[in-house]
């Protein structure tokens, strides 16, 4: 099985470094906005699929770091000053919001969440001295570090290539430690938590706060890619939207990221043909996603290997009937 | 019937003691005045009819609740108004009524987790290795508890027997100075029950760990444990040892009633 995800991890990772050298523009956005939102929502599934925390806010803190970036660029500062500035307001953002967390949970907590998202879009869109409103900023940079320009679409690829690569490694090094098993430890049962020693606040504090941080990289990421934001791409729709991808591609699984990332941004070009039923086939695909695969598609393996174990106990158990009957004869 | 740590019985200053306690919930009181003590090494049974205030003063104990009046003591410190996590930091182990293992992980996993917090710092902990370098304590658990064959399944995945001893075990990694054991063998088969109470004995031999059991299965809590607390209705009844406790007139009537 370990051989089986190591091997899997590796194509993914040769599809994304052979794959876009041979397409065209539009197909590199794509590709980039895949890697995007595969950082912003390796970050959600820290906070919902490991550590449990019902979050419908994260396109907030993902519109947080692309603002701050674009701001940051606009005001003269360098891009690679921006981007950790960016991480660092979603990092004592998501703080903050962690504290709901500590006294709601669930559904709660996700509304409590999606009302940030609510507040915080009306701020992109009421401050235009800051933000520009509705109009947002335009022509925004991208970066160039000691003498290569990422200008190019190609070359910004690979830039959010590493991006990717690096935080992926960072977050599976994270999960790896004993902080992977705090997480879901708090997930699973957070009053056995406690009574462990494990501090459920910090680390249901520092769970919102890390996967902040995944969201404002990528956001900074996006508003570089793009080169125009306003606040239309914050809104909690994005919020739901990343949340499914979470939900889609597997809540817990470290590549559930990568995969439902594909269904909320690839996907929806391969159903261009479909047109207006494009919503319908994606609403309608989840909806029977969550009646068999409530754990996301990247189930499936664990699913077939349950199955199997349990029909080898109940053969088991009958082998052992049938001896026990054998031996009453 | 000899009772088997009858000549050893533990002494010296005590590990908890819990002076007057008192919880009130409205007009009822739960708890009515309790006072008593466990000493080092030594396993102290609490029995009483439903409603006698066995639990209330459980989760006072745990920090679940703050009584209203009183004060518990652990090593000969306040940790009346302590939460949970303080207490297990300080040493207080548990296990729960109901299961409460974390289904997702392996066994071994369960028991990793279950004392790697009470190693380095948060911050340090992001950079330990995997297991937090309690593998060995992990396994030799594992091998005591006879969970060997079950040790990387998912703790989900297994019987109700198994899943209880894997939780009593989770409650022992951190070897904690005092074990609160909620009910060890409800709901479990008549047959574990003996392996469960040998397990416990083993362990507090093993460990000189004092424990504090709640349970309602008579013949295991008089053959468990040094001392036995009898609650009625929010009260100490009784204090003493199990052919103590057997001989009480008073124990009888309010509660062995035979």
């Amino acid at each position: 099985m370990k051989k089986l995800n190591l091997f899997i991890t590796l194509a993914v990772l040769a599809v994304f470094l052979v794959v876009p050298s041979f397409l065209k523009n539009y197909g590199i956005h794509i590709f980039t906005t895949w890697l995007v939102f595969i950082i912003a929502t390796m970050g959600l599934n820290l906070t919902v699929g490991y550590a449990g925390q019902k979050s419908l806010g994260h396109a907030a803190f993902f519109g947080i770091g692309a603002y701050t970036v674009a701001i940051l660029l606009k005001a003269g500062f360098s891009f690679w000053l921006g981007l950790p500035v960016a991480a660092l307001i979603c990092f004592f953002t998501g703080l903050a919001l962690g504290f709901p967390a500590l006294r709601v949970q669930t559904i709660y907590l996700a509304f409590a969440t999606l009302g940030f998202n609510t507040a915080l879009w009306l701020v992109m869109r009421n401050e235009e001295w800051l933000t520009g409103g509705t109009f947002g900023i335009n022509n925004i940079a991208r970066p160039s570090l000691g003498g290569i320009s990422f200008d190019g679409n190609l070359a910004y690829y690979y830039l959010v290539l590493v991006f990717t690569v690096v935080l992926a490694l960072l977050l599976w090094g994270l999960l790896r430690s004993p902080w992977g098993k705090a997480f879901t430890a708090l997930r699973d049962n957070a009053i056995r938590a406690e009574s462990l020693g494990i501090d459920t606040r910090g680390y249901t504090l520092l769970s919102f706060a890390i996967g902040a941080v995944y969201a404002g990289i990528a956001g900074g990421l996006y508003a570089s890619q793009v080169q125009f934001i306003d606040p239309a791409l914050f809104t909690v729709g994005a919020s739901i939207m990343m949340y499914l991808m979470v939900v889609v591609g597997g809540p817990g699984y470290f590549l559930g990221p990568v995969l439902g990332s594909a269904v909320g941004v690839v996907l929806p070009e391969w159903l261009r043909f479909a047109q207006a039923w494009y919503l319908f086939i994606f609403g309608a695909a989840v909806v029977m996603l969550m009646i068999w695969l409530p754990d996301g598609l990247l189930s499936i393996p664990d699913r077939i290997a349950a199955r199997r174990a349990s029909r080898e106990a109940s053969a088991a158990r009958a082998a052992a009937a049938k001896a026990a009957q054998g031996v009453q004869a | 019937m000899t009772h088997p740590h009858q000549h050893n019985r533990p002494e010296g200053a005590p590990v908890l003691k819990v002076t007057d306690m008192k919880k009130a919930y409205g007009a009822i009181q739960a708890v009515g005045g309790v006072s008593f003590e466990v000493r080092p090494g030594e396993i102290f049974g609490v029995i009483g009819p439903n409603g006698s205030g066995k639990t209330t003063l459980f989760n006072s104990m745990l920090g679940q609740i703050t009584p209203d009046e009183g004060k518990i003591e652990l090593k000969g410190q306040d940790v009346t108004k302590c939460g949970p996590l303080e207490l297990n930091r300080r040493g207080v182990g548990r296990t729960f009524q109901t299961l409460q293992v974390f289904g997702k992980m392996t066994v071994r996993d369960n028991l990793i987790v279950a004392a790697q917090e009470h190693h380095g710092s948060m911050f340090s902990r992001m950079f330990a290795p995997s297991d937090s370098g309690l593998g060995a304590k992990a396994d030799a658990l594992i091998d005591q508890f006879h969970i060997r064959h079950v040790a990387h399944k998912k703790a989900g995945e297994l019987s109700y027997g198994q899943q209880k001893l894997v939780d009593i075990a989770m409650a022992f990694m951190s070897e904690p100075d005092l074990v609160l054991l909620d009910e060890p063998c409800a709901g479990v088969n008549p047959s574990l029950v003996g392996g469960i109470s040998t397990l416990l004995k083993d362990l507090n031999r093993t460990r000189q760990g004092s424990f504090v059991v709640i349970e309602h299965n008579m013949d295991f809590v008089m053959d468990l444990c040094h001392r036995i607390m009898v609650m009625v209705e929010g009260k100490v009844l009784a204090i003493g040892t199990p052919e103590e406790i057997r001989s009480n007139k008073q124990v009888l009537d309010a509660y062995l009633g035979n």
